[in-house]
């Protein structure tokens, strides 16, 4: 009999687990199990954890993500996030066509670098037909022509202690309780230093429009949209995400997103 | 209890027998957990895939979606009209006004434009970040347990004994959907030819496609596996079978619980909770080869 006791209680849990699921996905209790911070949320979130983990374990450093032919862009790129900067800063530096604009290398870096638009396009670049694939479940083929960001991790020279870099943007995606913020987001050196990760000022052959992120946004190709910041301005090689924003690495990962989006 | 996990043809010291000849154990341990971990994993994964649908509530076919052609084949939408804003579905093309389920839905005077209602998404309310989290939790518990499963399954010969269509099954076929039909069912150990078809088709063709085509949605992945998606006909493609797998499965879980409502929900439920399951008298079962619900 003691076999069937076993069986009822794991029926029991299971059932209770399933019912109250069921009950409460129509009401805005299970809702609040889920808010950031949640001991349940954060639990479930390890998940992602597991995800990078087993990606990395399959892909390495390496893979590269699919790359497409001149016929299968069939459309315009489709801009989407902030598409035209509200700052004052950001509207004079177009005003003046990004002449006194810099992109910035610094942090835990041995040699800080300031560079100019021409300096970066003078360095060897790189040209793709990826795919765009947003978090919302869309995706769009355009070609990108930039700077690898690996070539200005070995210029500055990355110190050991640097894990991650993040991106600093001129756009202002929300307002804050304590001032505006401007989207900033981070990715692992893994990824910085992939062939496809690059600094893009070109699209579909022409210079990068404003509303894709002019003068300057980030390809990662393995990974989702919001992984790509534009409207660059500055690199900064972190330890750690404790002064990102709220300290989960990025914006949208401050407003619930997962940090890894390579799914 | 180790040897509960062994069929009951190999019947041997230690396995549970019952003095009542009716009365039999058919459903091992094994069959009954990955069970329940399955109900309990495809329910959120069900509620929070269709809060990441209502993020872009259009299904397209291709490496990407048409923003400026046309591939969209299904779309969930609200538009404003004369009578006001109304919830409308398109599939191929064909409009339907939904207005209060899909589309256009909420607590009266307090409508908004979503592609499902707050009543099947998890959260209530729009959160596409949540929703990925659960979604992706669930989809690690869902596709271990279907790997578990089939493990245990090959080797305490679950697969092979209950699920592996035999020749028998397909001269049953046409009985069986009569039987069926009138809701006339036997209660043998032996799963019918239906059933083998149903059970087989969710564990061997739509769990796995679930999992290729949600594993083709992922870059990452993409660049692990680039061929997946050029098989499947393109990342949009595969949201589509992903979104149309999804329909299939809601499907199975109606007629699988309206099957378990006509064939006697307490010895079904018995059975996938316990293992045990009460057979028709023997005498009846002689007569009638037909095998049973």
């Amino acid at each position: 009999m003691a076999k069937f006791e076993i069986s009822r209680r794991k029926f029991l849990t299971a059932a209770s687990l399933g019912a109250s699921g069921i009950m409460l996905s129509g009401c805005d209790a299970f809702d609040s199990q889920l808010s950031i911070g949640s001991g349940l949320r954060s639990f479930l979130e390890n998940a992602n954890g597991l995800t990078h983990r087993a990606q990395r374990l399959l892909g390495g450093g390496n893979s590269l993500a699919q790359e497409f032919t001149e016929a299968d862009i069939r459309q315009p790129m489709r801009p989407n996030g902030v598409t035209a900067p509200d700052d004052d800063t950001y509207k004079a530096l177009l005003a003046n066509n990004f002449a006194d604009w810099r992109l910035e290398v610094s942090g835990l870096v041995e040699k800080p670098l300031s560079l100019t638009r021409e300096q970066l396009m003078n360095m060897p670049s790189r040209t793709q037909i990826t795919r765009h694939d947003c978090v919302e479940g869309w995706s769009c083929i355009a070609k990108w022509t930039g700077t690898p960001l690996s070539l200005l991790l070995d210029q500055a020279v990355v110190k050991p202690q640097a894990r991650y870099v993040m991106f600093h943007c001129l756009d202002t995606i929300d307002h804050g309780l304590s001032g505006d913020i401007k989207y900033y987001g981070t990715i692992d050196l893994i990824d910085a230093r992939h062939p496809q990760t690059i600094l893009a000022y070109g699209l579909n052959g022409k210079p990068l429009p404003v509303e894709h992120g002019a003068p300057l946004r980030v390809r990662v190709e393995r990974q989702l949209g919001y992984k790509m910041p534009k409207y660059l301005y500055k690199i900064e090689l972190v330890d750690g995400f404790a002064n990102v924003g709220g300290g989960r690495g990025g914006y949208w990962e401050d407003n619930g997103y997962d940090w890894y989006g390579g799914i | 209890m180790e040897s509960v996990a062994r069929s009951q043809s190999e019947i041997g010291p230690g396995v549970p027998v019952s003095n009542d000849k009716t009365l039999i154990y058919r459903q091992s341990r094994w069959t009954r957990l990955t069970h329940w971990l399955w109900a309990i994993s495809l329910f959120f994964m069900l509620l929070s895939g269709l809060q990441i649908f209502n993020a872009r509530p259009q299904l397209y076919i291709g490496k990407q979606s048409g923003f400026g052609y046309d591939n969209t084949i299904f779309e969930i939408g609200a538009e404003n009209t004369n009578a006001g804003p109304r919830g409308y579905t398109e599939i191929f093309g064909h409009r339907f006004d939904t207005t209060g389920v899909l589309g256009w839905s909420g607590p009266a005077g307090n409508e908004t434009a979503r592609g499902f209602p707050s009543w099947v998404t998890i959260p209530s309310y729009y959160d596409l970040g949540t929703a990925r989290v659960i979604h992706f939790f669930f989809a690690w518990i869902l596709t271990t347990t279907l790997i578990v499963w089939l493990v245990a399954g090959l080797i305490n010969g679950h697969i092979r004994r209950d699920l592996a269509p035999r020749l028998d099954d397909l001269k049953r076929l046409p009985q069986d959907i009569a039987n069926h039909a009138r809701l006339r069912f036997h209660h043998t150990r032996e799963y019918n030819t239906l059933q083998k078809m149903a059970y087989g088709g969710v564990l061997f063709v739509l769990l796995p496609l679930m999992i290729i085509t949600g594993l083709a949605m992922s870059p990452s992945m993409d660049s692990v596996l680039p061929f997946l998606n050029d098989l499947l006909g393109g990342r949009q493609t595969a949201r589509t079978i992903h979104f149309t797998v999804m329909v299939l499965l809601v499907a199975f879980f109606v007629i699988h619980i309206l099957m378990i409502l006509a064939a006697g929900p307490i010895n079904e439920l018995r059975s996938i909770i316990t293992g045990w399951y009460r057979t028709d008298p023997p005498a009846h079962d002689a007569k009638t080869p037909e095998r049973s619900a």
